[in-house]
């Protein structure tokens, strides 16, 4: 389908990256004189935004629009424009960023009423709804790359703004440069497909991509690939996003759950015309997301932080939709739609547990909660239906895009077909396990709560006030309805059909009936272990030490962390300091040794000037006789 | 108004200013920075008002004079500026006037007064001015070697407790590769001597042909003398040493402009003048680039000292400035001439941020530091705008310049490239490990008043112990953490006062708007970058890639 | 008397001159032994001057005459002026140019 300028309102589709980066500029130079009010106009401006996107969403009418702003660079045969492309793809990232986003927006209102500095964090969450809207409707790559490294500023201002915390600071640290590792990735992705092409535009990267040799276009999808995973915490880079969780809840919900780690999935689904040139990247694609999908379950199982516990889970559910887009064109419309979903449901979970974290006095460890469903029963219930879609139970959101994917992988046929879709159905059960421990240790049993610190009384646990718990409620439906209605009532295969092409009626290997019960029958063995081994018994206060070498590999998320300090952490810090020494003593010692050589070498000449006047006078005779002797022996000579 | 003698007027004008207020008597210390401030800007408005008589599509060089100097040498006082020269000077008029500013309340270190100097900066903004306008080489080199003067005195005289082995480091190192160059600058008269009527006029010089030989041999001449203004490793060891000691505004001239003298050498000289030459030579001088970015990326990461750290940073950034003019394309010279613009204003931006934070701690270490961003948020945002901007993060000044110079070095020297990417990892790592230990975490060191006495004033040694002291740093912090834990705070970090917001204000607006819309000084650039790239045999309408149609089978039919 | 005479007593002198220098530590005694040379060259000078029936050589001594009558007066108020603060004529004790 051929893109076509934009009209009416879409043409003023900028309006949705300016209005929450006017918000951001407003609350960051306006200081404290914006203290007071700062909460509301940030959340004024995303809502404002959502209507825009709605509106723009309206309008479109199955075309590809494009709006062509300004040159951003233009030098010899490089010609990036700023434009931006509204089309249903980057319509269906829009509404999510923007719906998800306002929500999250007045959530915070609640949840950092008493935080001093919430003006400045609704500054950092403006700016980086503004360069999330950027990375998906930006009509090149150069955009999308400036919008990708913009919301990894915002995730590094976000985790780190209770930067007295050091592990606060660390965390965002690592995160900034795990992503970065994969921002060089798409960096070079760019840069070969202007080497080979002469163009970073979507459009004309898509047209003449056919034109390329088989080794490039892969070397293109593995590059891609790699900004991906770095974005998207999927395998090898998986490791910053639990650390991420030590940024305020809603942070999580909203971009380290919701939006910003499924950029990758988004990258890779805009990029599907490259990916269908190259089974090889797609292939590794499928592997990257089975492996993170299995990572991601088991390290989940292990954790006793209720945060971390949902990072992992988000790791494994972005494994899910890697895997899709793996699997190519029948991957990709399922792919977003479970993305959807899971934006729906991770971040309605992410808000109970911040809801239940306000309520337990900041603390995260699962193994003090307990008994928490009476006391806070709107949380519990919101955070149940979550957890029902999370988990894929019949009807609920998971059910339909989970099962959508695991369809799909078992129809590509094959060994690989039933190695794929066995991971992903094992790794629904995974799901299923964790998710309802998570939810036995903190809603069911006994209360098991204790002070956070010593010298803090024991939490008195209070439900939310109600701008906290609407948009929670508010999320919890969509939880419930999204899955249906974007499978079922209204296909997001048909509205994504311009972007990916019209859907192919697969052929089944397994009958789909058949899946979706047998798919319902592990997630029930799931939740029935997760009954056996957590809800029977009492939950100890304090992890067990003597468990099997799998909790405990589980428990340090499978040594990720141990294998990049020891392979890259360690080595990094030796070679800094080798070098320091290499270019005080070698480099510059060399300078220094000759500034001394030359020091100390006139220094023994000066001991010839002796003062002494017949030294010179000797001097003087020996020269003189040596310049008559050698006159006399050229001229005899 | 062609005709108008801008470029005379911005080296007349700042030198008489010099001379007035080196004249000024002691005691006069405030109406010495006025006259400063107002020459500097009169300076800037001329550049910014040169800038609009230039004429884009117009002739090479412009806004020309040229007055007989010493005629029996062919040795003329011609000035011209092509667009690579005239940002160049947009960059100068920017920053000395902020200098100025930075340095308001600066209290001398030694027995010199406050009013030299100023007197010393603006005789510098003269010789800087002069460096780059002038289009006769000889004029060049003199302004070249003179340029020096100023900027010892600078260091000398007030600098940190280790001047006076700085500046005389930087006066050797920089003397030693001007008098090589100066042997070329004859050898280069000669050959011309030899064709016709001897000259040094660039234009006239540009378009003889030299022997492959001889230009080799002068383009080293040039070459090491640019190479180590520039500086590109392993001549690169002054720098830390310079910038860590000098004051900070001399430490931004000095990394801002001074340097860029050396790229900005390689581009006007060596390419144009030695196009064979430069061609053999291209692929080391790219891999000392690639070098640089790497071991000078690596080398910031172990420094314990701020201002040596920045100045690491700047031999990494320079790395990247000599990829791409060797690159040999209009988008990587492009890139490369911007980037010399951008990362005048980011690192100055980022020796400024960090000269303000010594001034509040009074050392210049980074483990006295902790925590600054709770007490001084103003202070710590700059600070994270300049070390975004030095990581060249989207959105900031920085990233178009890398990003044009790698995308523009790719498709010529990809494996050089690919490394060199490779590099904006260990940018990331370098600057936010500094601010990290700086600016996060809980208030330590200096920032809660203990220790204050001990290490005040104690000159941080070269960074040979770094692990230890790093050790007995973090040890000492744990302790004192737990020891604020519960005593009040003693001291508080006062955050930028309005002079201090004033002086970075343009600096990070600029940073953000040229990061948004650089493309008016792109259009200013290219016509000169595309000129030099079509002197060394590049194509100067870009590196136009022919799409490959041979390998149209891909793995679609499978 | 051949011109191999004159010469032979010119070097003579010289080196009997050069050899005072080197020698005698009397301030007085070492300006006599430069004298003694600067003769020494004048008289090969008008030796040779006389041997080819030119002047040059002549006019060649009496330059060299001048210029030792303004060093005898330089010099000679250099070492008595030296003398008054040292109370020596020693060339050895004024040895403070080193280094």
């Amino acid at each position: 389908m051929d893109t076509v300028p934009a009209d009416g309102l879409l043409s003023a589709s900028w309006l949705l990256i300016a209005l929450p980066l006017a918000g951001a500029a407003v609350l960051l130079l306006g200081g404290r004189r914006t203290d007071r009010w700062g909460h509301l106009l940030g959340t004024a401006t995303v809502a404002a935004a959502f209507v825009v996107a709605l509106a723009c969403t309206l309008q479109l009418d199955e075309r590809q629009v494009a709006v062509d702003l300004f040159t951003f660079i233009d030098s010899g045969s490089l010609d990036v424009r700023a434009g931006l492309l509204f089309d249903p793809l980057s319509a269906v990232f829009a509404l999510l960023i923007t719906g998800v986003g306002a929500l999250i927006h007045v959530y915070s209102i609640g949840y950092m009423a008493h935080d001093p500095r919430r003006r400045r964090f609704f500054a950092y969450l403006n700016l980086f709804v503004a360069a999330m809207l950027l990375l998906v409707l930006g009509d090149n790559y150069v955009a999308l790359y400036v919008g990708w490294e913009g919301v990894g500023l915002a995730s590094y201002l976000l985790i780190a703004f209770w930067h007295e915390r050091p592990a606060a600071a660390t965390a965002a640290k690592k995160a900034f440069i795990m992503n970065r590792v994969g921002d060089v990735g798409l960096a070079l992705a760019i840069f070969v497909m202007f080497a080979q092409l002469g163009t970073v535009t979507y459009e004309g990267v898509f047209g003449s991509v056919g034109l390329l040799a088989g080794g490039t276009v892969t070397a293109i999808g593995l590059l891609l690939l790699l900004g991906a995973c770095g974005k998207s915490g999927q395998f090898p880079l998986q490791a910053w996003l639990p650390d991420a969780m030590e940024g305020p809840t809603p942070v999580s919900a909203l971009i380290h759950a919701a939006t910003m780690v499924t950029a990758g999935v988004y990258l890779i689904a805009r990029s599907a015309p490259i990916y269908d040139l190259t089974e090889t990247a797609r292939t590794v694609v499928l592997c990257v997301g089975a492996v993170t999908l299995m990572i991601g379950a088991i390290a989940g199982c292990a954790y006793d932080d209720i945060k971390k516990v949902l990072a992992y889970s988000t790791v494994s559910q972005i494994g899910y939709m890697f895997l899709a887009v793996g699997l190519g064109p029948v991957g990709y419309a399922a792919a977003i739609a479970h993305l959807l979903t899971h934006g729906f449901f991770k971040a309605g979970l992410f808000l109970g547990a911040g809801s239940v974290m306000h309520a337990m006095d900041d603390q995260v460890d699962m193994r003090r909660f307990g008994g928490l469903a009476k006391k806070l029963p709107v949380t519990f219930v919101t955070f149940g239906l979550g957890y029902l879609a999370l988990i894929g139970f019949p009807f609920l959101s998971g059910y339909w895009t989970k099962d959508a994917i695991i369809e799909a992988a078992l129809d590509r046929g094959g060994v690989s077909g039933w190695v794929l879709g066995g991971v992903a159905v094992l790794g629904a059960g995974l799901t299923a396990f964790y998710m309802t421990r998570l939810m036995l240790m903190t809603f069911f049993g006994k209360a098991r709560w204790a002070p956070s610190a010593p010298g803090r009384p024991t939490p008195h646990p209070h439900e939310s006030p109600s701008v906290m718990t609407a948009p929670m409620v508010l999320l919890s439906i969509g939880s419930v309805a999204a899955g249906f209605l974007l499978v079922q009532a209204f296909p997001l295969v048909e509205w994504l059909a311009p972007v990916f092409g019209e859907p192919e009626e697969a052929e089944h290997v397994v009958a789909p009936a058949l899946v979706g019960i047998a798919v319902t029958a592990v997630m029930a063995l799931g939740v029935l272990a997760a009954w056996l081994f957590v809800g029977r018994r009492e939950v100890p206060v304090v992890a067990p030490e003597r468990v099997s070498v799998v909790t405990r590999a589980a428990r340090k998320a499978l040594y990720a962390d141990a294998i990049n300090e020891s392979l890259f952490m360690r080595p990094g810090q030796w070679l800094t300091r080798a070098l320091v020494w290499v270019d005080n003593r070698g480099v510059d010692g060399a300078v220094n040794g000759m500034a001394a050589a030359l020091g100390g070498s006139s220094a023994r000449l000066g001991r010839a000037q002796t003062g002494f006047v017949r030294t010179y006078a000797l001097g003087m005779l020996g020269g003189a006789v040596l310049v008559a002797g050698a006159l006399l022996a050229v001229t005899a000579g | 108004m062609n005709s108008f003698p801008f470029l005379l007027l911005m080296i007349v004008v700042p030198a008489v200013g010099a001379a007035v207020v080196a004249a000024l008597p002691r005691g006069r210390d405030l109406l010495a920075k006025q006259i400063s401030l107002g020459v500097s800007l009169v300076v800037l408005l001329l550049a910014v008002l040169a800038t609009a008589a230039f004429d884009t599509d117009g002739d090479r060089f412009q806004l020309t004079s040229s007055v007989s100097w010493i005629e029996d040498f062919g040795v003329s006082f011609a000035l011209g500026v092509d667009g690579i020269a005239l940002v160049m000077l947009l960059l100068v008029g920017v920053l000395v006037p902020v200098v100025i500013g930075a340095s308001w309340d600066d209290e001398p270190v030694g027995t010199r007064s406050m009013t030299v100097f100023f007197a010393w900066i603006l005789l510098l903004e003269a010789m800087m001015v002069g460096v780059f306008a002038a289009t006769d080489v000889f004029l060049f080199y003199v302004f070249f070697e003179a340029m020096l003067v100023p900027m010892y005195f600078l260091i000398g005289s007030f600098g940190g407790p280790r001047r006076q082995y700085a500046a005389v480091k930087f006066f050797l190192y920089s003397l030693v590769g001007g008098l090589i160059m100066l042997a070329a600058v004859i050898g280069l008269y000669v050959v011309s001597a030899n064709q016709g009527e001897g000259s040094f006029a660039f234009e006239v010089l540009n378009a003889i042909d030299i022997d492959p030989d001889v230009q080799k041999l002068l383009f080293l001449g040039f070459f090491v003398a640019f190479a180590i203004k520039a500086p590109l490793v392993p001549l690169h060891t002054w720098l830390p040493d310079a910038g860590a000691e000098a004051p900070v505004g001399g430490a931004v001239l000095l990394v801002g402009v001074l340097d860029k003298v050396g790229t900005f050498g390689f581009l006007r000289y060596c390419l144009p003048l030695f196009p064979d030459a430069s061609r053999d030579f291209a692929p080391y001088v790219l891999a000392l680039a690639v070098a640089g970015v790497l071991y000078a990326a690596l080398l910031a990461m172990g420094q314990s000292d701020m201002k040596r750290l920045v100045s690491y940073t700047s031999v990494a950034h320079f790395g990247f400035i000599a990829l791409g003019i060797f690159a040999f394309t209009t988008e990587a010279g492009t890139g490369a001439v911007l980037y010399m613009v951008n990362h005048g204003i980011a690192t100055g931006l980022l020796f400024l941020v960090v000269g303000m934070l010594i001034a509040r701690g009074g050392s210049r270490r980074i483990a006295d530091y902790g925590g600054v961003a709770a007490q001084a948020p103003v202070l710590a945002g700059v600070f994270l705008v300049a070390g975004l901007a030095s990581l060249a993060l989207p959105g900031t000044n920085s990233f178009v310049s890398e990003f044009l110079v790698l995308i523009g070095s790719y498709p010529t020297r990809p494996v050089f490239t690919i490394l060199a990417t490779v590099g904006i990892i260990l940018a990331a790592l370098y600057v936010l490990l500094m601010y990290q230990r700086t600016m996060h975490g809980p208030a330590r060191g200096l920032m809660d008043g203990q220790g204050l006495a001990a290490d005040a004033g104690e000159p941080a040694g070269p960074a040979g112990g770094t692990g230890a002291t790093a050790a007995t740093a973090t040890a000492t912090a744990t302790a004192t953490a737990t020891a604020t834990a519960t005593a009040t705070r003693t001291r508080r970090v006062p955050d930028l006062s309005r002079r201090e917001i004033a002086v970075v204000a343009p600096l990070v607006a600029l940073i953000l708007v040229l990061g948004v819309y650089p493309q008016p000084l792109i259009d200013l650039i290219e016509p000169a970058v595309a000129a030099t790239v079509g002197d060394v045999g590049g194509d100067p309408g870009g590196v136009v890639p022919d799409v490959d149609t041979s390998g149209a089978e891909t793995e679609a039919g499978n | 008397m051949s011109l191999t005479h004159y010469l032979v007593l010119a070097a003579i002198l010289f080196t009997i001159g050069a050899v005072g220098v080197l020698v005698r530590r009397n301030a007085i005694v070492v300006f006599m032994c430069v004298e003694l040379m600067l003769n020494s060259v004048n008289l090969t000078l008008v030796t040779f001057a006389r041997a080819t029936g030119t002047i040059d050589g002549q006019i060649m001594a009496f330059f060299v005459m001048v210029v030792a009558a303004a060093e005898v007066v330089v010099g000679l108020a250099i070492i008595m002026s030296i003398y008054r603060t040292r109370r020596s004529a020693s060339v050895d004790d004024a040895n403070l140019l080193k280094y």
